[in-house]
């Protein structure tokens, strides 16, 4: 019987689990890209607050400042970006597992865990910072229910949370796979596979960021 | 040899190649990195200056320097530029698709048309 990541023929000469997860990030595009139409369609035809850009007074007199929190969000793109870069360096240790590691810098990007570890780490960081701003909107009395802002804002963020948790579900199986029995060369498709869903979600987040929070 | 067993016997060797895409490593992942922070950085500087926000330069710049970041990110951490152009293609195609379908709902919801459209 072949190891689980041993090459096989196909028609096209190409490993068929790369197509299938090129396939499948392709068909996230068109998921994510109608989670942000639908926001855009929706934009400034909220009918009552509170706003992402603007303040707003409640007929009853009630004062809403605008909801979004740059400097946190900026924050949370930052870890996000920073998170790829790991995911990156992660791929490249166990492509290069098995070279002979003199100084203590190629020690250190030559650490497969180390990287996943950080990885998940900044992942975890950015799930935070989203489950605070959920937080404080539903604080400042903004829910899934309450306008059509908060319910496109909440569906299309939601949903990006759910996807990056999913990568770090993903991160952590193969940090299980590498203390168990360490992750090497014959390992580099997996970890490559995770490696593109981990930068699409990253690159979903790009666009989501621009869109949704900085375009007034 | 017939055909079947050429494949049989060349499989292995055709797989190892079209997989052995370059890869680049750190020298360039660092760079990329510091070029998004950067780049995040320009977008979140241009957000706090009301003169930026209120020009018409403003949201045209920040997805001009989105696209650059999505596409720095796809490029070089995602591999597609060194990658097979069936991967291009997969990835490419859809988002395609995606953004047309995009800019067609904008037009017909009136987003677009309410800021470029004829004066009425």
């Amino acid at each position: 019987m072949s190891a689980p990541t041993a090459g096989h023929y196909t028609a096209t000469g190409l490993d068929s689990r790369k197509i299938a997860i090129w396939a499948f990030i392709g068909s996230e595009c068109m998921l994510f890209v109608s989670l942000i139409s639908t926001y855009l369609i929706y934009k400034g035809r909220s009918l009552v607050g509170p706003y992402p850009h603007e303040a707003w007074t409640s007929p009853s007199g009630q004062h809403f400042n605008p909801i979004l929190n740059i400097p946190v969000t900026s924050f949370s793109t930052f870890v996000l970006l920073m998170s790829s870069l790991a995911m990156v360096l992660a791929l490249a240790a166990v492509q290069n597992k098995e070279l002979p590691k003199r100084t203590f810098g190629e020690r250190v990007l030559g650490s497969s865990k180390l990287w996943l570890w950080m990885t998940a780490l900044l992942g975890t960081t950015f799930l935070a910072c989203q489950a605070y701003e959920f937080t404080s909107f539903v604080h400042e009395g903004l829910t899934i229910r309450t306008n059509l802002f908060g319910s496109s804002f909440f569906t299309l963020t939601g949903f990006h949370g759910a996807h990056v948790t999913a990568g770090v579900i993903w991160l952590l199986t193969l940090l299980a796979i590498d203390y168990r029995r360490g992750l090497g060369p014959k390992d580099e498709l997996n970890v490559d596979i995770a490696a593109l869903y981990w930068h699409f979600v990253d690159v979903v987040w790009i666009a989501i960021f621009t869109l949704v929070y900085l375009i007034k | 040899m017939d055909n079947h067993t050429a494949h049989s016997d060349s499989a292995p060797h055709d797989v190892a190649h079209a997989e052995a895409a370059f890869h680049p490593g750190w020298p360039t992942y660092w760079k990329v990195a510091l070029i998004l922070t950067l780049i995040t950085i320009a977008e979140v500087w241009g957000y706090y200056i009301p003169s930026f926000v209120a020009s018409r330069a403003f949201v045209p710049a920040l997805l001009v320097m989105s696209a650059v970041k999505f596409a720095i990110v796809v490029a070089f951490y995602m591999h597609l530029k060194y990658d097979h152009k069936l991967f291009r293609a997969l990835f490419t195609g859809p988002l395609f698709i995606a953004a047309s379908t995009l800019l067609a709902l904008l037009f017909l919801f009136g987003q677009l048309v309410a800021r470029f459209g004829p004066a009425k």
